[in-house]
């Protein structure tokens, strides 16, 4: 016997919806291997991991505040993904929004003004883009790879938000410790949860899922990127401008990653200190491909991945596993989902392996 | 007169030359086949994790050393069987070894943070590994350093000298065309994924074992990535790759130095200078966009679909 | 009695959703150069590719000289004594020539001295080649050579030739049928696949004519004529397309000036001092070789590598040569590119959005930024209608459909648009002979209704079929158009091998034509 993957004439609609179900079932039975390997009731452990955490209406808001970053930076990468644009710096991107968007805070700390938080939100974005326009302006201008540039921006970044918080921005009243001030009310995302962290970020994701949604479906922006991404000559052909279209995927996700930096830092953080994101801008390529590049499909993805963050931290709690568990559920669905991705293209068949020739041919 | 500082500052360039010395020359040799593995840093700590964990559980180097292969080369196995076999984009697979591979290794590393290793025992020959400089560069290194070295001449003799190789370069050239005349695509591409990841297993094997020695989550840092840069600058030559990997190796041990020698620039900003230099030497090289195409694996990063 | 060195009994086999070869039977005998005539799609690669062991047939049975014989890969083959040269070469363009033959070769074979070994070869069967140049330093012609050099080396007793004459001038051809034909004195059966029906009937003993992937005929091309063999692949009597009587041509519309491009690309053609132009209601046709500034003229004039000076491209007054496509679509252009899949079309979109994708803006199909979805589906419906595309519907994928109904969909989006001038590369190529003609014909009628058509095609009897007027394009440089009436075949074989004093001595070579 062999598997042989045989293409379809057509690509399998239900199936482009149908992976990302296989991938996360597959993920679950996983889940139950890994941790039996680690030694716990497996199915507590999934029960503490995947339900728990969602099983009070607390949960949910903090479901929410966690999905924020990573819906909104994914939706910034899925147009990016869509044009072969590999943006993998979102992180990098997501550090530099924080400190744009954090800096102002700092710099007008006694402001009570209300145009202090949407001023805040439009630096968060510049700061995003700026990191990204380097990655842009070498592609474009000198042809330099974008995975390997705004990767490496990620380590700049993260270096540049060191020194700041160790050096010229640390809190005058902080013990020494490395980090800024708090910030004051008027620079925090008001919450609209009350007795919840869930604050107005969430409704800025949900808007941003709305308009990626349209632009993707109906805008000639959105059928440019795709165009671009499937048949790069026919884009030619069309009379698409290429440069023009990598420096807009790359603004919009750059853009998206700084806001997400802006709004944790002015939300669930409140100021600025070593670790404003636990790899939120990695974990939204994840979300970006398990939502299919689709917008609606990334605020789910970005949901679920959400709870894997609440999952870990339950589970580290309760059943004393380390946290690094989440990224592993992280890896491992991203490896089912391009795994069962094939079902899309190709049908499998269990065959045996075809002689070369068949003696007993027809014979004429 | 040689100051006491240098032959020691030498010796740490050439441990922190010595990973990206595995992890590119290993990736070149997928490359070239025609493969675009972006995993290479999470094959890397992967084998940082298994063999320091190895290493700390039975005291032998050896083993140490081959657990670190076998967890990069099981990595690859993974991203082959995804990118070869099932035909998955080799630019998200690669990115989700990535992921999986920092996860997995905290994971596994969690237990052991905070041992220590002994590190690796050193050539010692009396009299001539005590010559300065050349003495302990050339003669007063570990096993590992060595065989790096080794691998960088056994790529480019592979390569360029046999008729495997040379195969190898035509699937990576025009993979119908390879196809067409008989060699088996997907068999030479998984052959060269698996070499690929176990040098990058070596690699991060090395961080742990010989560099550190220790482990820390996270601990390659970058340097996966900074290995599939230097590929580019070595334009997919072995000999190349090893004389970037040494001139990082250079960099991020001077930007060290220059910190010890009390210059007043805050340590974060020196410690950019490798990254910074990875973006710079990128630029550098691939402006030229005809000589960076001629040099490139035509089938680079193309998913092979054989013809019905 | 002689064994015949190959014989195949009954292959068949099924592609999803075609059935490729239907109980094919074909027997060559040895010294035998034998035809493999059809269409494109009729089956013959692969049937071919089953005899070399690239694929597998799902039934059917191979003898070879004599005995069952199972083909499992092409070394395999090549240890039988089969050789083949493929249509696509099998060619590393960063490699040597000899690297080349090597990685093609048996290891045996390429032990030892294979430089000496590969100049010997190709001295004594005229062609030369140089062991140490790289493949993309190599003109068309010469990189043949390396291909039928590689197989040469392995001695074959049964040599495959996959339209080897499509790359090369009429007087290459002549040259390799020389080979070809003291291969065959030596004994070597050589399997000769075309549809080029004179050069079958100059070189062939027997032809074996394919249809939808079945043999519908065997004869013996000496005795046939072009048309009866054509009339067998296609199983219909050959429609020449209707041409009105020759109007008197109208004002120019498309004027090319002083055009010179360096191309970016290293394997590229440079373009040199191009000079023509294209009136109203006439079809200008560029003949020429593959690979000799077809593709850089085609991305020249359709803005994709806009030139330096903006008075090279001239459509209607408006001077366009910094211009990019969008804008010359504005001005009034139209084109086809070559390659149907990802260049004129995107594979995976619905064919409304593929009308959408060169129909924006002279179809007003955009509002603000945002895509008119009716307008753009109503427009790709009225294409199907129009040009007779078979395809269940508008929302269905541009790959779905096969390449002829593909080609007269992107055609017919760009003739709906009304151009003044439209710029067409291959029309035809891999095209059925149904769709071939209509989009022939299509082009005939554009021309009538006052536009100004350029086809840069390699298929010379199309062009003599659909052109007034023929320049013939080498190394870059355009020859001067003449009318039709007044060239001959033989005339444009020399132009198209760079010699641009005809000498009467190449006179006779193509009379057949």
């Amino acid at each position: 016997m062999a598997i042989r993957l045989e293409p379809r004439s057509e690509v399998a609609q239900g199936m482009i919806y149908g992976s990302p179900l296989v991938a996360v079932a597959a993920t679950l039975v996983s889940g139950l291997v890994l941790f039996a390997i680690l030694g716990v009731s497996p199915l507590d452990a999934l029960f503490t991991f995947f339900i728990s955490p969602v099983s009070s209406l607390d949960g949910w808001t903090e479901l929410f505040v966690k999905a924020t970053p990573l819906v909104l930076i994914a939706v910034g990468l899925s147009f990016g993904f869509q044009a072969n644009v590999w943006n993998i710096g979102a992180e990098g991107q997501l550090t530099i929004g924080a400190l744009a968007g954090g800096g102002l805070a700092l710099l007008f700390f006694e402001a009570e003004s209300v145009l202090l938080l949407p001023a805040m939100m439009i630096a968060g974005i510049l700061g995003g883009m700026a990191w990204a326009a380097i990655p842009a302006l070498l592609k474009t201008r000198y042809n330099t790879n974008e995975i390997l540039t705004s990767l490496m921006l990620v380590y700049v970044g993260l270096l540049v938000l060191s020194w700041l918080i160790h050096g010229p921005w640390k809190s005058p009243d902080g013990m020494n410790f490395p980090e800024s001030r708090l910030f004051h009310d008027q620079a925090t995302l008001p919450v609209f949860v009350s007795e919840t962290r869930l604050h107005i970020g969430w409704l800025i994701a949900l808007a941003v899922v709305l308009t990626g949604w349209i632009v993707m479906a109906r805008h000639i922006i959105g059928f440019q990127v795709k165009v671009i991404g499937m048949a790069p000559m026919a884009a030619r052909f069309a009379g698409f401008n290429e440069n023009k279209i990598i420096w807009t995927a790359l603004m919009i996700s750059g853009g998206l990653a700084g806001l997400a930096g802006m709004i944790e830092v002015s939300g669930p953080i409140g100021k600025i200190q070593p670790m404003i994101s636990p790899g939120y801008g990695f974990t939204a390529i994840i979300v970006a491909f398990l939502g299919r590049l689709h917008p609606v499909g990334v605020l789910f993805a970005g949901m679920l991945m959400a709870l894997t963050y609440l999952g870990g931290d339950a589970a580290q709690i309760e059943l004393n596993l380390p946290n690094a568990v989440t990224g592993v559920f992280q890896g491992m669905l991203l490896f089912y989902l391009l795994a069962s991705d094939v079902l899309v293209k190709y049908r499998i068949r269990l065959a045996p392996s075809a002689p070369i020739i068949s003696k007993t041919g027809p014979s004429k | 007169m040689i100051p006491d500082w240098l032959t020691p500052a030498i010796m740490t360039i050439v441990t922190a030359s010595t990973p990206l010395v595995f992890a590119a020359v290993g990736e070149i040799m997928v490359e070239k086949s025609g493969v675009l593995n972006l995993g290479v840093e999470g094959m890397m700590i992967m084998g940082a994790v298994a063999a320091f964990a190895i290493g700390v559980t039975t005291g032998s180097a050896t083993l140490a050393i081959l657990f670190g292969a076998l967890a990069g080369l099981l990595l690859a196995l993974i991203f082959g069987l995804l990118t070869l076999n099932l035909r998955a984009n080799q630019v998200a697979t690669g990115l989700a070894l990535t992921l999986f591979g920092l996860g997995l290794s905290a994971l596994i590393g969690h237990a052991f943070v905070g041992e220590t290793f002994p590190g690796l025992p050193k050539l010692d020959i009396p009299i001539i590994s005590e010559f300065p400089i050349i003495g302990p560069l050339v003669f007063g290194q570990d096993f590992l350093v060595y065989m790096s070295v080794a691998s960088v001449i056994f790529a480019g003799w592979f390569l360029n000298r046999t008729r495997w190789g040379l195969v190898l370069r035509a699937v990576g050239e025009n993979h119908d065309a390879a196809h067409a005349i008989g060699h088996p695509v997907n068999f030479v591409r998984m052959m060269a994924v698996l070499f690929g990841g176990s040098m990058a297993g070596l690699g991060g094997a090395y961080l742990s074992l010989a560099y550190t020695p220790l482990w820390v989550e996270n601990m390659t840092a970058g340097r996966g990535w900074i290995a599939l840069a230097l590929v580019v600058f070595a334009s997919w030559r072995p000999g190349r790759a090893i004389f970037g990997a040494y001139l990082f190796g250079g960099i991020t041990i001077l930007q060290l130095h220059v910190q010890g020698f009390g210059v007043a620039i805050a340590p974060q900003l020196m410690s950019m200078l490798p990254y910074l230099a990875t973006i710079v030497v990128l630029v550098l090289i691939s402006h030229d966009v005809n000589r960076f195409k001629l040099s490139a694996p035509a089938s680079l990063g193309k998913t092979f679909h054989p013809s019905q | 009695m002689i064994e015949p060195r190959l014989e195949l009994t009954a292959i068949t086999k099924q592609y999803p959703g075609v059935l490729a070869n239907n109980n094919v039977n074909l027997k060559i005998m040895p010294g035998e150069i034998h035809a493999l005539l059809g269409e494109n799609g009729a089956g013959k690669s692969t049937l071919v590719k089953f005899i070399y062991g690239v694929q597998k047939a799902d039934s059917g049975q191979m003898r070879w000289e004599g005995k069952d014989q199972e083909v499992s890969s092409p070394n395999v083959a090549r240890k039988l004594g089969i050789g083949m040269v493929f249509q696509h070469f099998s060619l590393f363009d960063a490699m040597t020539v000899e690297e080349n033959i090597a990685v093609g070769i048996l290891p045996e074979l390429a032990k030892g001295d294979l430089a000496h070994r590969i100049t010997e070869i190709s001295r004594q069967y005229g062609l030369p080649l140089d062991p140490k140049r790289y493949v993309h330093t190599l003109s068309v012609g010469e990189r043949q050579r390396i291909e039928v050099v590689r197989c040469l080396l392995q001695s074959p007793r049964l040599l495959i030739m996959d339209e080897p004459t499509s790359v090369l001038t009429p007087q290459e051809v002549r040259e390799l049928f020389k080979t070809l034909r003291s291969l065959s004195e030596e004994g070597v059966s050589i399997l000769y696949i075309s549809h080029k029906l004179q050069e079958i009937i100059d070189l062939c003993h027997n032809a074996t004519i394919m249809r939808m992937g079945e043999v519908v005929a065997t004869c013996k091309p000496e005795n046939e004529t072009p048309r009866s063999m054509a009339e067998m692949m296609m199983g219909a009597n050959l429609i020449a397309p209707e041409r009105p009587d020759r109007r008197t041509p109208g004002p120019v519309r498309l004027t090319v000036n002083n055009l010179s491009v360096v191309s970016s690309n290293q394997h590229g053609v440079d373009l040199k001092d191009m000079n023509f132009d294209i009136h109203a209601g006439e079809v200008l046709g560029v003949a020429g070789i593959a690979g000799n500034g077809q593709r850089e003229l085609m991305d020249a004039l359709s803005g994709e590598v806009p030139v330096d000076a903006e008075a090279c491209v001239i459509i209607d007054n408006h001077k366009v040569g910094r211009s990019g496509p969008a804008d010359r679509r504005n001005a009034g252009m139209g084109f086809v590119p070559e390659e149907r899949l990802g260049h004129g079309a995107v594979p995976e979109m619905s064919l409304w959005e593929n009308a959408f994708l060169s129909g924006a803006q002279s179809m007003s199909l955009l509002d603000k930024g945002f895509i008119r979805n009716r307008e753009s589906a109503d427009y790709a419906r009225n294409i199907v209608r129009e040009f007779n595309v078979k395809t269940p519907g508008v929302e269905n994928a541009a790959n779905s459909l096969s390449g002829g109904n593909l080609q007269k969909f992107i055609f017919g989006r760009e003739i709906l648009q009304g151009p003044g001038v439209i710029v067409v590369l291959q029309p035809t190529w891999g095209v059925d002979a149904g769709s071939a003609a209509a989009i022939r014909q299509a082009l005939i009628d554009l021309a009538g209704t006052g536009a100004a058509v350029l086809v840069i095609s390699q298929d010379l009897e199309e062009l003599f079929e659909v052109s007034d007027r023929i320049a013939v394009i080498c190394e870059g440089v355009i020859s001067s158009p003449r009318a039709v009436s007044d060239i001959t075949v033989d005339e444009i074989g020399l132009l198209m091998a760079g010699i641009s004093e005809p000498s009467s001595s190449a006179r006779e070579a193509t009379d057949g034509h």
